[in-house]
């Protein structure tokens, strides 16, 4: 079994506690950190450990953090975004409530390295447990020293505190969820400028995932070389992530592993294959938002550079598994459908683009379609892609591109003869 | 300003809602957690506002308007972005089925079908008795326990029709 980093205590029941969370060596990477690093040192570091964002882009986690101005005048802010929202991903929640105190840990980590006195933490607003598991530990953590003026005795300050959003994908995406913090509707801002050089209340800020600021005590514990050394074969990633495996498998649940796993290890040897001895038919490696890959394609490695190279994302590591009997164009109408909810409007091809999509699938689905429809999603998808103010855009287009693409010959048979081939409806 | 203090105090009406002392408190606690002059405590004080008053009529918006000194219009604005935000009450339990991929692939549609017809509503109704309101949400993110639903704050998967029997008949 390869190694686990964040999920080795989710066994113990009093992890998420400040006594369970220490005896299991909670806490000694921030010391280590404070006691040895400078914040500059802490930027190296992370850097070395090839630690990329888990929330979804994989940008390199010490770059990112190597953009903000050193001498700036203006107060900085880290923003935790634990608005989790991606359609097959749930490994957030699973760290907020098993492990809060990784993630504030990680969080004093990034803000002494970057030099920030307040921290938000924006949890999506039907995470109504996790935030107030989170709650309790912010508490504890305060009133050991963790949080709060003079953290350990080192003279750092950081307060911490926790923004409930209201029910809005789009929040996810940075600058969205900026705006959202802000007060207003999160309608996402054009970049560049990007949040490092004008983010929060006009300032500086860094947004990391729960997840990737959760990794940081093992990586400062346990030196930037270990890390990196996790991932074998991937020169430029490191570590493990969790894996949240849903849809057709016989275990669906989280799965920390080696960014170098295969998709198809994934599958069958972790998630315990199909049910009913089913046949493959196709994977959403990385989220909804995700190219999806065909039974063909799954021997893949489930790093960011390979999934790439493979024409998909690794994104927010939520694998979708869907068999043999699933039907290719009601499964598109349902992610349809959730961008076309979703899309905050502010740009035409978006706004409209993913509601005639979503139009135009649910004729399908519903014995309703044309010859050209197949063609005509294609043409939408394309004129979304690349064309809008955030990435969203592409998440909405990327699906219809890849599964037209794919799974043509079974669009095409709703298209002409109206009905399905598979479900036989 | 002393124009404005002077308005106010003439108000003959005054709103006819406003917050509890236990809320006014949480309130003033919420403006603390921001920078002065922002209007970042904005999401907060809704929650707030839904939790006290049950749901953000427009009543409900401009007193949190005026509270905050904002115009009503943000307000609005607002509250129609989000959908946890409710325009219109529900009933004492609102319960959200999960609709998106993975909850599609374990079989969220006889589970949506089952609760309507056990409550006797569509999707988007409320029982006569003000009981429980059907609606169908995008994903949830516990894709694990699909098909899921939440109600109220708490999540509920891993569902079939007997344990949609068994958690429903159990909420008093
Ligand atoms: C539409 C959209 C939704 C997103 N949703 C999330 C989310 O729920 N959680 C998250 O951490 N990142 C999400 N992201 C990615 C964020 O914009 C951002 O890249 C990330 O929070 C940065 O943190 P990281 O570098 O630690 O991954 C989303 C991006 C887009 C375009
Ligand atoms: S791409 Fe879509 S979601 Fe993103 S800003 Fe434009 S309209 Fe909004």
């Amino acid at each position: 079994m390869a190694e686990l980093v964040l999920t080795k205590n989710f066994g113990v029941p009093d992890f998420h506690t400040i006594e369970g969370y220490i005896r299991c060596g909670g806490y000694e990477g921030l010391k280590k950190t404070l006691e040895e690093f400078t914040p500059d040192q802490v930027i190296e570091e992370v850097k070395k450990s090839n630690l990329r964002g888990l929330g979804g882009a994989g940008f390199s986690t010490g770059m990112k953090w190597s953009f903000v101005p050193k001498d700036s005048s203006k107060p900085k802010y880290l923003v935790i975004n634990a608005d989790e929202g991606e359609p097959g991903t749930f490994k957030d929640r699973y760290l907020l409530e098993k492990a809060p105190h990784m993630l504030i840990e990680g969080a004093v980590i990034a803000a002494y390295a970057v030099g920030i006195h307040t921290a938000y933490v924006y949890i999506r607003g039907e995470y109504v447990k996790p935030a107030r598991i989170l709650q309790n530990a912010i508490e504890e953590a305060y009133a050991h020293g963790f949080l709060g003026k003079n953290i350990l005795g080192k003279g750092f300050d950081l307060d911490m505190i926790i923004h409930r959003g209201a029910g809005a994908y789009i929040c996810g995406e940075e600058t969205g969820l900026l705006e959202s913090l802000e007060g207003k509707k999160g309608w996402p801002r054009l970049k560049p400028p990007f949040p490092a050089i004008v983010g929060l209340f006009k300032c500086p800020t860094v947004v990391n995932n729960v997840e990737t600021l959760s990794q940081l005590p093992h990586i400062m514990k346990n030196g930037a070389a270990w890390f990196a050394n996790i991932c074998q074969g991937a020169p430029k990633c490191g570590g493990t992530r969790i894996f949240s495996v849903s849809g057709h498998v016989n275990r669906p649940g989280i799965y920390e592993l080696p960014l170098t796993v295969t998709l198809r290890e994934i599958i069958y040897d972790h998630a315990g294959g199909i049910p009913g001895g089913k046949k493959l038919k196709a994977v959403i490696p990385g989220g909804s938002s995700a190219p999806v890959l065909t039974a063909d394609e799954i021997d893949v490695k489930m790093d960011f550079d390979s999934l790439m190279a493979a024409k998909t994302m690794g994104g927010s590591g939520g694998v979708i598994v869907m068999d043999e009997d699933t039907c290719m164009v009601k499964a598109l109408y349902v992610l349809a459908k959730f961008y076309a909810h979703e899309s905050c409007g502010q740009c035409t091809p978006c706004r409209e683009g993913t509601g005639w999509i979503a139009k135009i699938l649910y004729r399908l689905v519903h014995g309703d379609g044309r010859p050209g429809d197949p063609d005509t999603l294609k043409s939408v998808a394309d004129n979304i892609a690349g064309n809008t103010i955030c990435p969203f855009g592409d998440g909405a287009a990327w699906p219809v591109q890849s599964f037209v693409k794919k799974f043509r010959s079974e669009f095409e048979y709703h298209a002409k003869e109206r009905k399905c081939d598979v479900l036989k409806t | 300003m002393s124009l404005l203090q002077i308005s106010t105090e003439d108000k003959s009406v005054k709103p006819s809602i406003s917050f509890s002392p236990e809320a006014k408190a949480k309130f003033e606690k919420i403006l603390t957690l921001y920078p002065p002059g922002t209007q970042a405590p904005l999401l907060p004080v809704l929650h707030l506002a839904q939790e006290e008053f049950g749901y953000l009529s427009l009543e409900v918006q401009e007193y949190i308007a005026e509270l905050m000194n904002l115009p009503v219009t943000t307000v609005h604005e607002v509250v129609s972005f989000y959908t946890l935000f409710k325009k219109e009450p529900t009933g004492k339990y609102w319960v959200q089925v999960c609709t998106n991929l993975s909850c599609t692939l374990r079989g969220c549609e006889k589970i949506v079908d089952y609760i309507s017809r056990k409550l006797g509503i569509q999707v988007g109704e409320t029982t006569p008795d003000k009981k429980f309101t059907l609606t169908t949400v995008e994903c949830l993110c516990a894709c694990e326990m699909a098909p899921m639903m939440q109600i109220n704050e708490d999540y509920y998967g891993y569902l079939t029709e007997a344990r949609v029997d068994e958690i429903l008949d159990n909420l008093k």
